[in-house]
């Protein structure tokens, strides 16, 4: 333990401690900017320096260790005085334009300059000199350089958690910026719009593409039938963005706000959840089959799981050898926009022409997945908006809905059934365990072997985990899984995904099954999802995901009565002719940079 | 852009494929030609199994690597200081004319780009500039005219 | 006074036969090596000056089986060209104090960081590292040496930046703690010295640490190599002992004319006329890692100033708000002050500013700009203004 003082207070630490976490410990806050608990520690923004009594210069908290009997001053005037300046020094790089900026009130640099009663600028504006451009050419995330602090906490976060890499520090000096390869427009390089940079940026440098006002022309022009369908992470997200605490499970207040907005229909991905537990549940036996019975050498294994669209494009720019081992089911936000304007439509009695499907999602990379050409298998646009869970609060808020106060209310059908397996998507592991319950069960006619249908073995926040089930005792058209270990792994976050596919690549792992999901903890960690985020937050979330399951009357995919009617009416059976023409995709080989 | 890829192939076995044979073979590369092309760095980020805006940033840190197309002579004229003290100024007024370009430009025929630079460690023979590698000092309007009509008839 | 009066010393130049003193140092154990380094009084040559002695006694003092000497050559000082001149004209010593460094701390590899601006002594010093590392085979010592070359950073001179160059990143300075000793190249731990400095580690070994320290003063003992430039008929390179006052020095090198000289380079301290008699140029009184520039009455200390200032807006790292923003606001907010945009009283939040980036930035570059800027705008305020 080392003994120090802070303010005059003593406190006795572990070795290793920072002053910064010293001091919180004591109750002090330090202002911090670069600093996030997700990333390593920079040490680039200063506005965390404070006062070592007997040093020459003041030192970073975040990234100095305490030593034994020193004395730390958090806000004596020479700190007061330079922290003042930094941020000063800050906002005159930074194009303040709060009033009218998409981050007002949820910005990290204005609540500081705030507290700090930062008045008029004294330095000069540094900002019409350096002439930023915003590049828009995302479909999912803006980046606008004049509102950039370099903090870096984007591109720690692309490099550490997600081992993508798309941003870099570039140039140096004056001139030292983020960028991405060569400064290309962010649509021409390796990201994959997942948007854990935006979870991470203080300012609104990096913002998602809002389509707020696109989805209020829709709902409000009247000879549009608009369906909007949720995701399994926005009910237990959408709560945190409007004020309550993280864990919150919303569903019902959710559908009924969505009600309110003027939604013709409150539909829920949940139902195209469920959807595809069957569809890419049987294409995994499928593979299974070929590559057992058949010997089929051209079959691909390990089979991956393709509901994450920044996995895809991942996938698609970093493993194109692997293309042909992802499962070719769309998505389950694609899944529904297909049916939507199909199946919905035909039931309905609507023109598929006037029905506008809307999404709420935790992701922005559901955004760029939504444009894909490939994604109008309908006829038309299968997914018309993709709203995040933080755009759907803004709207929330702007119809002045007094959310916390909402009677719950139940999704409208048809495509609004689903089960607790569905919900799961939600949370890293969850396809993985939900496609277990209907895959196990399919094959012996019985349930998976863990207490409550609770695959806990594939749950949890490691980057990687594996997990492996024997097959016994199989019905006997799928005798030839006798006796097979089916060989799982789920990874969660891009770098962790980098590494299983490596290890895959390189022989050094052996597996049937991958789930990916490309943000920290699932989509409850998604890139659309409220901010801020840490891994305390992912697991509150996480909790609710799994109680939001064990609260479902129904929690197997294949015992949901609208999949059994979808298939029976529209669909016929799994892996047919019409699932293949709506429900399944394939991927292109991308760029390397 | 064969040619490219065997030279970072060669750079590569020679430096070898670690993180810190990166600026090794970076500068390997602007030896051949006087600035880094995106293929370049593509070729390279692959065969160091590193992202290829990786590359970018770390290349673009160094002002000596060039990410835009230079010539094959690249003048840097020292603004430092010392050199500005005593007479830099017409040594590059004399070097624009001569050449018919302004800092930052190259020539239509691709031969010379024009640049300054951060002292150079020539201060007591200022003022001074570097052709590639190869410093010259103690400039004059007319000692630059005739060293550059050497470089001229290369 | 007289030129006399500076005394000129000879040792980084001197012809000396390194083999010879090697093969007397590298028998010694590596605490009389590291005993004889403290006793001269040695400090670092670059410019910080922190004890050579005590660097090498806590990396020798470091478990790892795998430590650096890395030699830093990576003169960037705007007025410093003194290891330009030791590595062209002595190689062999540069490396012989790399071998004696390698002995007192443990190392087995050295890194030889050298300025891409000085890429034309490459093929000498390839040449001269054949010979060293036949030597030690020779002598039987396990070292071997790399060269290292920048690519136009002056940032890289800053230690931890210098590493991160190596290791095939950006220049960026580290946090510091750690130090080198216990993590610097690659992890590890790591003595790295400037090039002048290991040359005099050479002739401390030779001539014993007393023949250095009864040179110079109690604070600075021993010589200096000086790169003399500016306004004076004398500018070149110059080993001198230390201790003696700018009076002394202008009077040596001055040209009648002397207003003010620059001591340390960019970084460093601009002492004006009416403060020569009193500052002794050493550790004591304004440090130098070599950079004096003289100017004269004809000189405008706004365009010196300016001049720095540009400098350090380019030369900036760019990581941290005091050094990457400070240093463009010192540099605008002069130029407004000159233009009259904005009035006189500006410069004094300026020279707030200076002192914030002083106390806040996170590597000596950012907390050096200020030297220059304070003692310019404090000296020569009129010049600034009008």
């Amino acid at each position: 333990m080392v003994n120090l003082t802070i303010n005059g207070l003593h406190i006795s630490v572990k070795e290793g401690t920072t002053i910064l976490d010293a001091a919180r410990k004591l109750n002090f806050k330090v202002p911090t900017l670069c600093n996030h608990p997700d990333l390593c520690v920079a040490g680039n923004c200063r506005v965390c320096v404070v006062e070592q009594l007997s040093a020459k210069t003041l030192v970073a908290s975040c990234a100095t260790p305490v030593t034994e009997n020193m004395q730390i001053l958090t806000n004596s005037l020479k700190v007061r005085t330079a922290r003042k300046h930094i941020i000063e020094l800050l906002l005159s790089e930074h194009k303040a334009d709060c009033t009218k900026c998409y981050k007002n009130g949820f910005c990290e640099l204005q609540s500081l300059a705030n507290e700090y009663s930062v008045g008029d600028h004294v330095y000069i504006d540094l900002v019409p000199i350096h002439a930023h451009k915003i590049d828009k050419t995302s479909p999912s995330i803006t980046k606008d350089d004049s509102k950039c602090i370099r903090c870096q906490r984007c591109v720690r976060t692309c490099a550490e958690l997600q081992g993508v890499n798309a941003l870099t520090v570039a140039n140096k000096g004056k001139e030292m910026k983020i960028s991405s390869f060569f400064d290309k427009p962010m649509h021409e390089v390796i990201c994959t719009n997942c948007g854990q940079c935006i979870n991470r940026c203080p300012t609104g440098a990096l913002v998602e593409r809002n389509y707020i006002e696109e989805v209020w022309e829709e709902i409000l022009d009247p000879n549009t039938h608009v369906v909007v369908q949720t995701a399994p992470a926005v009910r237990i997200g959408l709560g945190e963005a409007l004020g309550l605490n993280p864990g919150q499970r919303v569903t019902g207040k959710m559908v009924a706000a969505l009600k309110r907005l003027g939604f013709n229909s409150v539909l829920d991905t949940d139902f195209t959840a469920d959807l595809t537990i069957i569809e890419e549940g049987t294409e995994l036996l499928g593979r299974l089959k070929r590559a057992l019975v058949d010997k089929d050498p051209t079959v691909k294994l390990p089979m991956t799981t393709s509901c994450s669209p920044g996995w895809i494009k991942f996938i698609e720019h970093a493993f194109p050898e692997f293309l042909d081992n992802v499962s070719t089911c769309k998505s389950p936000q694609q899944m529904f926009g297909a049916l939507a304007k199909t199946y919905y439509a035909q039931k309905k009695g609507l023109d598929p022409k006037k029905v506008v499907s809307v999404s709420i999602m935790p992701c922005t990379a559901k955004k760029y997945e939504a444009d894909r050409p490939e994604m109008r298998s309908s006829g038309f646009k299968d997914v018309d908006y993709v709203l995040t869970t933080r755009e759907l609060a803004r709207m929330i808020k702007q119809a002045g809905i007094n959310f916390d106060m909402l009677e719950d209310m139940k999704y409208d059908s048809i495509m609004g059934q689903s089960t607790g397996a569905a919900v799961i998507f939600g949370a890293t592991g969850g396809v993985m365990e939900a496609a277990l319950r209907t895959v196990y069960e399919i094959v012996t006619g019985r349930e998976v072997p863990f207490n409550g249908l609770n695959i806990i073995p594939v749950r949890g926040m490691d980057g990687v985990r594996e997990a492996s089930i024997l097959i016994e005792n199989c019905k006997p058209e799928w005798a030839f899984l006798n006796g097979v270990e089916v060989k799982c792994v789920v990874a969660h976050g891009l770098a962790n995904a980098r590494q299983v596919m490596k290890n895959v690549r390189d022989g050094k792992a052996v597996y049937h099954f991958i789930e990916v999901m490309a943000c920290p903890g699932g989509c409850l960690g998604g890139g659309g999802q409220p901010i801020p985020t840490n891994e305390q937050i992912r697991k509150k979330r996480t909790e609710a995901i799994y109680a939001e399951d064990m609260g479902m009357p129904i929690r197997k995919s294949h015992e949901n009565p609208e999949i059994t009617a979808i298939y029976k009416d529209f669909l016929g059976e799994p892996n047919g002719h019409k699932s293949h023409e709506l429900l399944h995709t394939h991927y292109t080989v991308r760029r390397s940079y | 852009m064969l040619e490219q890829v065997n030279l970072v192939k060669e750079l590569a076995d020679k430096h070898g494929r670690r993180r810190d044979s990166l600026i090794p073979i970076l500068q390997g590369l602007m030896e051949e030609k006087n600035y880094l092309t995106d293929e370049a760095m593509v070729l390279v980020a692959k065969e160091l199994d590193i992202s290829a805006a990786d590359v970018y940033g770390t290349a673009s840190f160094y002002t000596f690597m060039d990410t835009d197309v230079r010539g094959k002579y690249v003048i840097r004229i020292c603004k430092t200081i010392s050199c500005s003290m005593k007479g830099k100024i017409d040594v590059l007024h004399t070097i624009e004319e001569t050449l018919k370009i302004k800092v930052g430009e190259t020539t239509s025929d691709k031969k010379f780009s024009l640049l300054e630079t951060n002292c150079i460690g020539w201060c007591h023979k200022a003022p001074a500039m570097l052709i590639n590698d190869t410093p010259y000092t103690e400039l004059t309007p007319q000692k630059v005219t005739e060293i550059l009509q050497e470089y001229m008839k290369l | 006074m007289k030129s006399s009066a500076l005394k000129r010393v000879d040792l980084i130049f001197e012809s000396v036969n390194v083999r010879e003193i090697l093969d007397k140092t590298l028998k010694r154990k590596p605490e009389e090596i590291i005993q004889d380094v403290l006793d001269s009084g040695l400090r670092g040559r670059g410019g910080a000056g922190f004890p050579t002695g005590m660097k090498w006694k806590y990396t020798a003092a470091e478990k790892n089986a795998v430590k650096y000497i890395v030699c830093n050559a990576d003169e960037g000082e705007p007025g410093t060209f003194k290891d330009r001149q030791i590595l062209d004209e002595v190689p062999r010593k540069v490396f012989g104090g790399m071998a004696i460094a390698s002995k007192a701390i443990g190392a087995k590899i050295g890194y030889v960081y050298l300025r891409g601006e000085y890429k034309f002594l490459v093929p000498k010093l390839q040449e001269e590292m054949e010979i060293f590392h036949a030597m030690m085979k020779e002598m039987k010592h396990d070292f071997r040496l790399e060269l290292r070359l920048g690519s136009g950073a002056y940032i890289c001179g800053e230690e931890s930046a210098l590493f991160e160059s190596i290791e095939g990143k950006r220049g960026e300075p580290r946090n510091k703690p750690p130090y080198p000793t216990t993590s610097g190249l690659f992890g590890m731990p790591t003595s790295i010295n400037n090039v002048e400095t290991l040359v005099y580690t050479v002739m401390i070994c030779k001539y014993g640490a007393d023949y250095f320290h009864k040179l110079g003063t109690t604070d600075s003992r021993g010589s200096k190599v000086f790169s003399v430039s500016g306004d004076t008929p004398k500018a070149g390179i110059y080993e001198l002992e230390l201790g003696m006052t700018v009076e002394r020095f202008v009077e040596e090198f001055g040209d009648g004319d002397t207003k003010a000289v620059q001591v340390g380079g960019a970084s460093g301290f601009c002492v004006p006329r009416k403060k020569f008699r009193d500052t002794i140029i050493g550790f004591e009184g304004v440090p130098t890692g070599g950079s004096m520039k003289l100017f004269n009455s004809s000189r405008s200390m706004y365009n010196v100033l300016h001049n720095y200032l540009d400098f350090f807006t380019e030369e900036s790292c760019g990581q941290c708000t005091p050094c990457r923003v400070g240093c463009q606001q010192l540099l605008l907010g002069v130029e407004a002050v000159k233009r009259g945009e904005r009035n006189s009283r500006y410069l004094d939040e300026l020279v707030k500013l200076a002192g914030t980036m002083k106390i806040s930035s996170k590597c000596g570059l950012g907390q050096s700009v200020g030297n220059a800027f304070k003692s310019i705008v404090e000296n020569f305020k009129e010049e600034i203004i009008y």
